[in-house]
């Protein structure tokens, strides 16, 4: 058997223990992300949860793009057809009550569903005001979220990852791992695990020392260490033991801390403690003890090390970069995305239906105005029951639904070349060309582009955004270069339009091209050290801002500095010497393109 | 209903715990929005509110229950009346939840389909906003919610009442309430008109220290697992925080404020470049609002300072290029305006 083998080995045990164990409490666990494709592993894992579950628990399927009636529950549009009064349906939620919802393809669950579930774990009931009902439901489940995994990127909704305890990855498993399995749980052991659970002790200092453990793996929400707190009381009722022992922690700590991880100990604070997990401040006579974990085998380990051990262990080897990387994610935060979705009622992907007038270009959701005319046929019939000519479906003004979509926003791509010295002029000449191509083909993608050249003394809007082909290049016709370099200045005044195109409802995007050598200060006077300083220091605000930006350095071989400038700024470097317009304008589109589009 | 976690067993965020008692002591302030990280208590504080505020006299049988004491704001039915007429009753302050995805006609109300039905008579059923008058109205992941919900709450938000059109049908009424608006900044920005809207904004982080966040688990893991038993350790804290909350309400008209206080306030959002005066105002009335929870008779420049933060936050016109973020620069401001 080799080492990989017995990974794959490894982690279908805990896949397996995971299903048992939100057998035991499904609401107090919330469930699980199971990232797998579709196939016999996750097929596997999910007859094995079903086997464990309580008999007639329900477990109903949700697809991805599952709309709010069907998720809450609304009106039953032939019940209420055929008995003429308003019958309401209960939703997906309410029927998995005390059971499980699996969401399938749930990396592209759009934001709404996903924060009505989440609901529904927070509160353990569903309330939905719709079609002229309140409807209150009891709504304890488990939701199983199936992510299939495939963009690194694309997962399911954090609000979900949140209150779920598990976060199981499969993908790499096939059936020839199945081999293993777990001792078969018989119903009436997993009854007498779901009765011990009420009683399970644990040791006081574990809360403590999941929460010290979280800290240290830079796991921010307190949601964790309870999830943690719950699966190692139930991992104890599932051994038939009445207290929870540091196996059962560090399972815990393996299964629902390590999965979230922002960044190894380590990494964070070297020098100090204050990243190895921290003794409970009462406990300050500890300290001295001579040496802490590590090779120390002999010596009485301390819980908080079993369990840090444990969430260490299952982080594999190399995912420090990927760890870092999630975390910088998380701080750029989503703003700057190419083309941010909004709502609009023209055009884009259907999101639903709203009341409203059926003119002025929108259009008529005729199926959602039937579901609104419904309830009152009868009354309506008995009103123009004198008129022979009566429709048979009596539709008014006030049940019009119109179509609701959404749609990307529009982008707005800001060049900001370094028109300075002796490059000037050919640096100039491939930017112009570059902005040429773009607009080029900005009639299909309905977007606009702007230029801001700076040089000399300051920087200067040479072209406002547009989508003129026409004016941009007659504008861009006749300029200047040479002369110093005023990086700061031509960053701020990005900035500012940045500011401005967003503003107005746009996503702007910014592509410097530029070797990142400032020599002229915000006041226009020369001095590199304070202009470099000034430099880094918009490039910090810019990336403040959560812009997407692209640094091409077009020195003739990469330019440290330019590149530590990307840094600053959170770009993405590309150093491209000699840079001709075609390189720079495809570079601009295939960064557009990597973007993960959200809501689709 | 499941019980809601009691507002003092929460621990730390001192910040959303005061924003909310101050939006509580004074209605007319223009809610709290509390934006932040996931996992710090945002609903949990809302609702845990709920069980704390005092109940409230109300008109007997009137569906949009009005303030017996003062019929002129009242629906049409009780103003109608003569004040000696109208019997009330005391009921609990309506916290109502506006949860996403409820349809416009829940919101706004409609006709009552069952009595048309049944009765052949055309009848106004009142929606969300009706039940909210006079209380609170929560919007949980308020960042996600529909365009035209939003266009539809800061119309009536600034009315302060509510007109359905539907059916041949027209209704007008009262919808005055406090609008409590949480989410989190990563899902999506908030409309800047409905931004503006809400008087104070409070940013939630997660605790670090440990200690705090020791605590927050192991109350949050002992309501999990004996909610009983849990509430009734707090019981006394809630009556004296419940009691305190009364007093507060009775004395806040009464709070006086020195003009130098007033010129430092002006002083204050002169230097913070805030749009408009409402952020002066919003600064002067919460800290009335400070001082009456503390009963003190008097606000000073320490009850400005308590609740600056919540109150300005959100009105600093945005400078991209400054890095520095708005409560560091009202940090700045208020140190200087103090000295």
């Amino acid at each position: 058997m080799t080492d990989g083998t017995g990974r794959s080995a490894a982690i279908w045990e805990d896949a397996l223990r995971a299903a048992d164990l939100i057998a035991v409490d499904p609401d107090g666990l919330g469930g699980c992300v199971l990232r797998a494709g579709a196939g016999p592993v996750r097929d596997a894992w999910l007859i094995r949860l079903r086997s464990v579950l309580p008999a007639g628990a329900p477990v109903l399927r949700a697809p991805c793009d599952v709309g709010d009636g069907e998720l809450l529950g609304g009106l039953d549009l032939s019940a209420t057809l055929a008995g003429g009064r308003s019958v309401a349906q209960r939703g997906l939620l309410a029927r998995s009550h005390g059971g499980v919802l699996v969401v399938a393809m749930a990396e592209r669950l759009a934001r709404t569903p996903a924060a009505h579930i989440a609901a529904a774990l927070d509160a353990g009931e569903v309330v939905a005001e719709r079609d002229g009902m309140t409807i209150h439901s009891d709504a304890r489940l488990a939701v199983i979220a199936l992510d299939e995994g495939l963009p690194e990127d694309d997962r399911p909704p954090a609000v979900l990852r949140e209150r779920t305890a598990f976060d199981l990855d499969l993908r790499a498993l096939s059936h020839r791992d199945l081999a293993v399995a777990l001792p078969v749980r018989s119903a009436d052991d997993m009854r007498a695990a779901r009765s011990r659970l009420a009683s399970i002790q644990g040791p006081d200092s574990l809360i403590e020392v999941l929460c010290a453990t979280c800290a240290a793996l830079g796991v921010g929400s307190v949601r964790a260490p309870l999830l943690a707190m719950k699966v190692a009381r139930a991992s104890a009722a599932l051994a038939g033991r009445e207290s929870i022992t540091d196996e059962d922690a560090a399972l815990a700590a393996r299964l629902v801390i390590a999965p979230r991880a922002l960044h190894l100990p380590a990494s964070d604070a070297p020098d100090e403690d204050a990243a190895a997990p921290e003794p409970p401040p009462q406990d300050q006579d500890r300290e001295p003890v001579p040496d802490q974990p590590e090779n120390d085998k002999g010596e009485v380990r301390t819980l908080d090390d079993t369990v840090l051990e444990a969430a260490l262990a299952a982080l594999p080897p190399g995912l420090l970069a990927q760890l870092q990387a999630n975390a910088q994610r998380l701080r750029a935060g989503q703003t700057g995305k190419v083309g941010e979705a909004q709502n609009t009622v023209r055009r884009g992907r259907p999101i639903g239906a709203r009341r409203g007038d059926p003119r002025s270009g929108v259009r008529l959701d005729l199926l959602h105005t039937l579901r609104a005319a419904a309830p009152w046929q009868r009354l309506r019939r008995q009103a123009i029951a004198g008129d022979r000519a009566h429709p048979t479906i009596a539709v008014r003004r006030d049940d019009f639904r119109i179509k609701r979509f959404r749609d990307r926003k529009q982008t707005t791509t800001i060049f900001v070349v370094d028109a300075s010295g002796s490059t000037a002029l050919e640096r100039l000449g491939e930017a112009k060309g570059a902005v040429e191509l773009l607009l080029a083909d900005c009639y299909v993608r309905r977007d606009e582009v702007a230029l801001i050249a700076f040089r000399g003394t300051g920087a200067d809007i040479l072209l406002p955004p547009t989508r003129s082909l026409h004016r941009a290049k007659k504008e861009l016709a006749a300029l200047p270069g040479g002369g110093g370099t005023p990086l700061a200045a031509g960053i701020m005044a990005a900035g500012l339009m940045a500011d401005e195109v967003r503003r107005k409802g746009r996503t702007p995007t910014l592509v410097m091209i530029t070797d990142g050598r400032a020599n002229v200060t915000r006041e226009g006077v020369g001095g590199r050290a304070q202009a470099m300083d000034e430099a880094a220091m918009a490039a910090r605000s810019i990336r403040a801002q959560g812009l997407r930006t692209l640094l091409v350095d077009n020195s003739n071989r990469p330019e440290p500095r330019a590149g530590q400038l990307a840094v600053e700024m959170g770009a993405t470097y590309l150093p491209l010497p000699r840079a001709s317009s075609r390189m720079i304008s495809d570079a601009v589109r295939s960064s557009a393109a990597a973007q993960p589009v959200a809501a689709r | 209903m499941a019980r809601p976690f009691p507002f003092t067993a929460i621990v730390g965020q001192d910040e959303m715990k005061r924003a909310l008692l101050v939006a509580a002591v004074d209605a007319t302030l223009g809610g709290v929005l509390i934006f932040g990280d996931r996992g710090t208590g945002k609903s949990t504080a809302v609702r845990a509110l709920a069980q704390l505020l005092p109940p409230m006299k109300a008109v007997e049988g009137c569906p949009y229950h009005c303030d017996p004491s003062r019929p002129a704001g009242a629906c049409p039915q009780c103003n109608g009346a003569t004040k000696g007429k109208l019997a009330s009753v005391l009921m609990p302050v309506p916290v109502v939840d506006l949860p996403l995805g409820a349809t416009e006609d829940r919101v706004v109300g409609a006709l009552d389909i069952e009595r048309a039905l049944a009765h052949g008579e055309k009848a106004f059923e009142p929606g969300l906003l009706a039940r909210a008058h006079r209380g609170f109205l929560y919007i949980d992941e308020v960042n996600l919610l529909e365009d035209h919900l939003v266009d539809l709450l800061l119309d009536v938000a600034a009315s302060g009442e509510n007109v359905v059109e539907r059916e041949g049908l027209s209704v007008r009424h009262p919808a005055r309430f406090v609008l409590v608006g949480s989410g989190n900044p990563e899902e999506g920005e908030l409309r800047p008109q409905l931004l503006d809207r809400f008087g104070l904004s409070v940013d939630v982080r997660t605790p670090t220290d440990i200690a705090l966040r020791v605590e927050a688990v192991k109350r949050r893991d002992a309501f999990d697992r004996d909610p009983e038993a849990f509430c009734a350790d707090f019981a006394a804290d809630e009556e004296r925080l419940r009691k305190k909350l009364t007093a507060a309400k009775k004395l806040v008209p009464t709070i006086e404020v020195e003009d130098d206080t007033r010129r430092r306030v002006a002083e204050l959002c002169v230097a913070l470049g805030t749009d408009g005066l409402r952020g002066e105002l919003t600064l002067l009335r919460a800290a009335r609002s400070v001082a009456a929870l503390e009963r003190s008779s008097l606000a000073t420049m320490a009850h400005v300072k308590a609740i600056a933060m919540p109150a300005l936050r959100h009105r600093l016109r945005r400078n991209p290029l400054d890095e520095v973020g708005s409560s560091v620069r009202i940090e700045r401001a208020l140190a200087e305006v103090l000295n």
